[in-house]
């Protein structure tokens, strides 16, 4: 799929979703600056949509650069405890601060992102058997594990309503005011596209990134930190988003192979479009109520998932 | 030169390089034989610096290996593995291209461009370059392999066993090509061989090793004769003379 149609099926999928919702809103509304309409408009359509293409990037992204640097198509967020890392913090946050601000949440869930990430890679340097499969239960089984922990000091601390945001993504309460935490993605998804050459490089093993002189341990370390970065951004504004960082990358793998520069737009671009979708099907299935947008990417998503996984066994 | 000076390496009690002292001249094709375990490989990676040896050094021009900048290095010695298990989707001309990573951190100029055609040109590729890797054969993806060594224009290029996998015809291929980058650019070539008559036929030097120590060193021409081979390999070989090459017959013996 060229470039081209991409961005142009984005422009096209945005601007439908700017005029999908509960409250009827024509482009011909928005000429009246002060109408109600127009409120609405830019208090909730706007912010939804950028939250969507931010976070469906940035996902994606993040997903293509954890399969790069751990030289396994099925390790992302999802399957590596990163989502679940990241949602053991924000209840530490709430637990150490009554009324944490959302800068601590954010640096507490991402010392844990981060620190989960780092585990789950040390897990994966000691196990032996690295099957293309075995490694991706490995990684939702210690997702698991923190995800239990999470639950369980939740419950004995009474916030297990508070955290039951954090547990599903949903678009719907996106508002201006607090998802303006995801505009951290734009530098950082600027920040992988320089560093994309070092990723490739990078996923060609520590030997071969020795002898081309890249400073291996560096670049790995510095990729999982944009990968924890983004991954907080998108849990604390818009909630979970399972498989899209999987899914992704793997498909513009299949297509554009693991060129991170010259595949990296394509993630994002195909991020975004494919999250806009999900999001504007969850919109009109069940109108006027909506299905949430972690159900819908969970449902296309996980079905495109076994796909990959019997196309793998195929040729592997 | 490479200087090697008193290497060992250590697998628990057991050394399994032990105080090695090699000069490699510069502007040479340099062999390394000796039986499977002898520690070539573990040579080759120590003075390549992917692996951290425990004793003695290693001078590359006289400077210490140890205290170069990684990418000055890297513009200074190349090393391809006896074994390469890479599962990223590059195309062979994707590859070939990250060998000017040192150079140009990936943005490729024209220099680099036409280098990059020339090591593909040089491991006759030309005709799967936009192929991707895994859907090469093995022997393919070898010479895809030794062509981004190649594009990455080292003064001294180190190849384990790079024959690995690939038919007569690319064999002798790859050591003409070797010969080339020798006596027409200049290179210093360091390669670990099994076949000695690839070694006897195209080496100018050979090191033989055993059990981690240097058993023998010098001319092809004074390694290449039964005394020697029985001293390295425990194996009575014939050797015939043929057209100026000297033929080990070992099939038989
Ligand atoms: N990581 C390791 N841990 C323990 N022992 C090792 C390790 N790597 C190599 N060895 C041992 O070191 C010895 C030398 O290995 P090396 O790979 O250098 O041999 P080689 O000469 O390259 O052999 P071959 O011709 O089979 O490639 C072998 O006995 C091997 O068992
Ligand atoms: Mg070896």
């Amino acid at each position: 799929m060229k470039t081209r149609y991409l961005i142009a099926g984005l422009i096209l999928l945005s601007f439908t979703s700017l005029f999908v919702g509960v409250s009827s809103i024509t482009p011909m509304d928005l000429l009246d600056w002060s109408s109600e309409e127009t409120q609405i408009f830019l208090i909730s359509r706007v912010p939804r949509l950028v939250a969507i293409l931010l976070a469906g990037a940035g996902m994606s992204v993040a997903g293509m650069i954890m399969q790069q640097l751990s030289r396994n198509k099925f390790v992302s967020p999802t399957t590596a405890g990163t989502l679940d890392a990241t949602r053991l913090g924000i209840l530490v946050s709430m637990l150490l601060f009554t009324n944490a601000t959302l800068l601590e949440q954010m640096a507490i869930s991402f010392a844990f992102a981060l620190a989960g990430t780092l585990l789950f890679m040390q897990i994966l340097d000691r196990i032996k058997f690295k099957d293309a499969i075995f490694i991706p239960l490995v990684g939702l089984m210690f997702g698991n594990i923190l995800s239990s922990l999470t639950t369980f000091f939740a419950y004995r601390s009474n916030v297990i309503q508070n955290m039951s945001s954090w547990l599903q993504g949903d678009f719907s309460m996106i508002m201006s005011g607090r998802y303006e935490l995801l505009y951290i993605s734009v530098p950082i998804l600027v920040l992988a596209y320089v560093y994309a050459n070092r990723f490739t490089v990078a996923g060609m093993g520590e030997d071969f990134s020795r002898n081309l002189g890249l400073n291996y341990k560096f670049v790995v370390n510095f990729g999982l930190i944009l990968v924890a970065l983004v991954t907080v951004t998108v849990v604390l504004t818009v909630g979970m988003i399972p498989f899209l960082g999987l899914i992704i990358p793997n498909i513009v793998s299949i297509m554009k192979g693991d060129n991170l520069e010259k595949t990296l737009p394509h993630t994002a671009l195909m991020g975004a479009i494919f999250l806009l979708i999900c999001d504007i099907l969850g919109r009109v299935l069940i109108y006027p109520y909506e299905i949430s947008i972690s159900l819908m990417v969970g449902v296309i998503g996980s079905g495109i998932f076994l796909y990959l996984l019997f196309r793998r066994k195929a040729y592997a | 030169m490479i200087q090697v000076r008193e290497l060992s390496k250590f697998y628990g009690k057991k050394a399994v390089v032990e105080k090695v002292s090699v000069n490699i001249q510069r502007g040479q094709i340099t062999s390394f034989i000796g039986p499977n375990g002898a520690g070539k490989s573990t040579l080759l990676s120590m003075v390549s610096r992917l692996l951290d040896a425990d004793t003695g050094e290693v001078l590359v021009d006289k400077d210490d290996v140890r205290k170069m900048k990684s990418n000055d290095f890297a513009k200074r010695v190349s090393i391809l593995k006896q074994s390469n298990f890479m599962n990223v989707r590059l195309t062979v001309r994707e590859l070939v291209s990250f060998g000017r990573f040192p150079h140009s951190k990936g943005r490729l100029n024209e220099e680099d461009v036409r280098i990059v055609d020339q090591a593909i040109e040089y491991m006759e590729l030309g005709d799967m370059e936009d192929s991707y890797l895994d859907e090469l054969s093995g022997g393919q993806r070898q010479r895809a392999f030794i062509s981004m060594v190649i594009a990455q224009d080292t003064e001294y290029v180190l190849l384990d066993e790079p024959l690995n996998n690939l038919d007569m015809k690319h064999s002798v291929q790859i050591m003409k090509i070797l010969r080339r980058l020798v006596d027409e650019l200049g290179k210093t070539v360091i390669i670990v061989l099994h076949d000695i008559n690839f070694a006897s036929v195209y080496s100018d030097r050979i090191v033989a090793l055993k059990d981690g120590r240097v058993v023998k060193d010098g001319p092809t021409e004074d390694i290449i004769n039964s005394e020697s081979l029985k001293e390295i390999y425990d194996m009575d070989i014939p050797i015939k003379q043929m057209s100026n090459c000297r033929i080990c017959v070992y099939f038989n013996s």
